[in-house]
């Protein structure tokens, strides 16, 4: 809905300093009703605040996320982590790292495989992010992981999962490395962000200190692409030095094109 | 030593102090995950009516973090003043609840006492205090602090300006500071909060908030909140630096998780004074706390999370800090659940702080994944300026756009001063009148003209 239409509420007191808001997205230059705001930005924040509370509170849709996943050609297996609700999620940030009895069973024919990458896409803190990047993320990876010609297991679909869950997935697979894809807390400008956490070796009992992120992957934040192209760096880097974390610092932009990553080779078509 | 205490047949035994306070102390989930909170409702009170009897002299010999293992333990015992303790050594912690709310314990008792309070006995005795307990005896407290303006007079309540922007964007962050000064915020002082921990980009806003407050001859202090040796470190190439910032815990294990230890601060300290940007005070250090960073880093003893944030303030106070602030639910609900919790913590940690003498402010915030709203903000500030809170936090709109977290507005500030009289620091009420801000009543005069400090950024405004 749209205010130009009516006339001016006499009892909002404007900000003689609207054109500051063009230089940052922080809620600046808001107006007042007395000391209070006014109803527009009381609702414009509920509005905000729900969606990042539905984020969360969204139930994951593993199927659909698989579904999704699927038809880019990779294969899929379904895991749930220890934690048996999302409250128990919430409040016991331990359960979310280990693998339920049923999801370790699920992985069992892939153990040992031994591929290049691991993937696993978890649900994080907003299931919401996962249902909006996840595909169109991978989509984007695709490509620059078979211009390196790297195997990938099956990619694991986690449900009430934390990063962590990853160094499991990661040990049973014996994958050289593992890529968790996951629903980043959710912010009231950011209800929809994948963070991508890689860790090298993967096993139980890793430190955060031993991956390396890449965080804010949505439409108004990193792109896809240029998020699948720093991951693709990292992990050549990661598997040429053997080791993830603080000692490996993203110096991929140094490669930029006019500030773009450099296309793959392979992109054409092949991404949808 | 076992504490024992019957309620009816029933005998509720407590191996030692620490799972004594852990039990005693209101239900959180932090507690709970640490697998120490009390298992039902009775075995609380029970062991709150076992502290209750608990000689105060008790936490001087009884360490609940051992002195061997722990600098903030040796900290705490070896600094603790023995003459001042004289007054109330043959108190229990319940005859102390007692003594707190009298009118014996006037304010100008309160502040000789502080030295002589350690946080364990802080902590011990807000386990038995109910909220309005809380809010009365802090209001006594009296904590005044200095660097460009004093903070913490009685009838008055500050404000940090929290320009915060996703990329530290110079003109970004320039606009929110503008927009939080033309609010009448900034007292307590404009702290940023970096995305980026490069020495170019901190040097960068250092000399921004320095130019903005040189320009216009503001009596508030910046800040860019990195880590303490970072701040050393750009003091040393001749970067304008205010105040040096450190997140602190309250045991030796968790500190060094955030990589210092005491001597760390002392050096962060002595390079801040070397500077004498100070022009009333030498308060040049600001610390963050919050309860759960212990448990967080896996180096809580077993101690309860309430008990360990006194201990960080333990921490702060031989630093003279100008601020010191609880970013109570800033740490998610594995910690602090919901509202409900959220208050209680705040409402803890601020009356802690300001019995132990530190001037404490609290950032009343909350994450989206916890069970709380603005409603349980608006509660917290209110209770808080009731209790005489130092200062809190004012964010553009209450969203934190590179923090992602939600806390007080440059409006809320404004409702607090409204309903409950609240004035700034006397210096920044003063400048705020003479740029013709606010009018003689402290309240935001009505627009017309244009002020002095939209000239500040042409480029942003035209």
């Amino acid at each position: 809905m749209n205010d130009d239409s009516r006339p001016p509420n006499a009892y909002v007191i404007e900000d003689a300093w609207a054109k500051l808001a063009r230089a940052t997205p922080a809620r600046i230059a808001l107006g007042r009703s007395g000391t209070g705001l006014p109803t527009r930005e009381v609702l414009r924040f509920a509005l905000a605040h729900a969606q990042a509370r539905d984020a969360v509170h969204t139930a994951f849709e593993a199927k659909a996320t698989a579904a999704a996943i699927a038809a880019l050609g990779f294969e899929t297996v379904h895991v749930a982590s220890a934690a048996p609700s999302r409250e128990a999620y919430l409040r016991r940030p331990d359960l979310g790292r280990k693998l339920s009895e049923e999801g370790r069973a699920a992985l069992a024919p892939f153990a040992g495989s031994t591929p290049d990458l691991a993937l696993v896409v978890a649900d994080g803190l907003s299931s919401t992010a996962i249902h909006a990047q996840a595909a169109p993320f991978l989509a984007a990876l695709k490509p620059r992981l078979a211009q390196e010609g790297w195997s990938t297991g099956p990619v694991v679909i986690a449900s009430q999962s934390r990063v962590a869950l990853g160094d499991e997935v990661g040990a049973i697979l014996a994958a050289k490395a593992v890529v968790v894809l996951i629903g980043e807390r959710p912010g009231l400008s950011s209800p929809d962000s994948l963070g991508l956490y890689l860790t090298f070796a993967p096993k139980l009992g890793r430190s955060d200190a031993e991956r390396n992120c890449i965080s804010n992957v949505r439409g108004e934040g990193l792109s896809h692409d240029h998020a699948a192209f720093k991951l693709t760096w990292l992990l050549k880097e990661a598997l040429a030095r053997r080791l993830t974390g603080v000692s490996l610092k993203d110096e991929s932009d140094l490669l930029l094109v006019g500030g773009k990553p450099p296309a793959s080779r392979l992109a054409g078509g092949q991404t949808g | 030593m076992p504490y024992r205490h019957l309620i009816g047949p029933r005998a509720y035994v407590f191996a030692d102090l620490k799972e004594l306070m852990a039990k005693a102390t209101p239900l959180r989930s932090g507690d709970m995950l640490a697998g120490i909170a009390a298992t039902s409702a009775e075995e609380n009170v029970a062991a709150r009516m076992c502290l209750a009897e608990v000689p105060l002299a008790t936490f001087l010999t009884e360490a609940l973090v051992p002195y061997e293992d722990d600098e903030v333990t040796r900290l705490i015992i070896d600094t603790h003043d023995a003459a001042g303790f004289r007054p109330i050594a043959h108190l229990t912690v319940g005859d102390f609840r007692d003594f707190l709310l009298s009118d014996a314990a006037s304010s100008q008792m309160l502040a000789a006492l502080a030295p002589a309070i350690t946080p364990e006995m802080a902590a011990a005795v807000s386990k038995l205090m109910r909220n309005q307990d809380l809010i009365a005896v802090a209001k006594k407290c009296r904590v005044v602090t200095k660097f460009r303006n004093t903070i913490g007079l009685p009838g008055t309540m500050a404000v940090r300006l929290q320009p915060n922007h996703p990329t530290d964007d110079p003109a970004g962050i320039t606009a929110s500071i503008l927009d939080g000064l033309l609010y009448g915020c900034g007292d307590a002082v404009i702290g940023i909060n970096p995305a980026s921990d490069s020495l170019p980009v901190l040097s960068e806003l250092l000399k921004l908030t320095d130019d903005i407050i040189a320009r216009f001859d503001i009596p508030t202090q910046a800040c860019v909140l990195t880590h303490v040796t970072t701040s050393t470190e750009v003091i040393n190439r001749g970067v304008p630096v205010d105040l040096v910032f450190q997140s602190v815990a309250g045991t030796q294990a968790a500190n060094t998780s955030f990589g210092i230890d005491l001597a760390t601060l002392k050096e962060g300290r002595e390079a801040a004074l070397s500077l004498k940007r100070g022009t009333l005070g030498d308060n040049v250090m600001y610390f963050e706390t919050g309860q759960g960073s212990a448990l967080s880093a896996n180096a809580h003893h077993g101690v309860d999370q309430q008990t360990l944030e006194a201990r960080a303030y333990a921490v702060c106070r031989p630093f003279k800090p100008l601020l010191v602030n609880t970013v109570v639910g800033f740490i998610g609900p594995e910690y602090l659940y919901d509202g409900k919790q959220i208050i209680r913590a705040g409402l803890e940690d601020h009356f802690c702080g300001k019995l132990m003498g530190v001037p404490l402010g609290c950032d009343v915030c909350y994450t989206n994944h916890a069970e709380a709203d603005q409603d349980d903000m608006d509660t917290l500030m209110t209770l808080l300026g009731a209790a005489g809170v130092t200062y809190i936090m004012g964010i553009p709109g209450s969203d934190d756009v590179m923090l992602n977290y939600q806390s007080t507005s440059f409006h809320d500030q404004l409702y607090l001063r409204d309903v409950l009289g609240l004035k700034r620091a006397p210096e920044f009420e003063a400048w705020l009148q003479s740029i013709g801000i606010t009018g003689p009543d402290g309240r935001l005069k009505p627009p017309g003209g244009t002020n002095p400090l939209l000239a500040y950024a042409p480029g942003l405004a035209a």
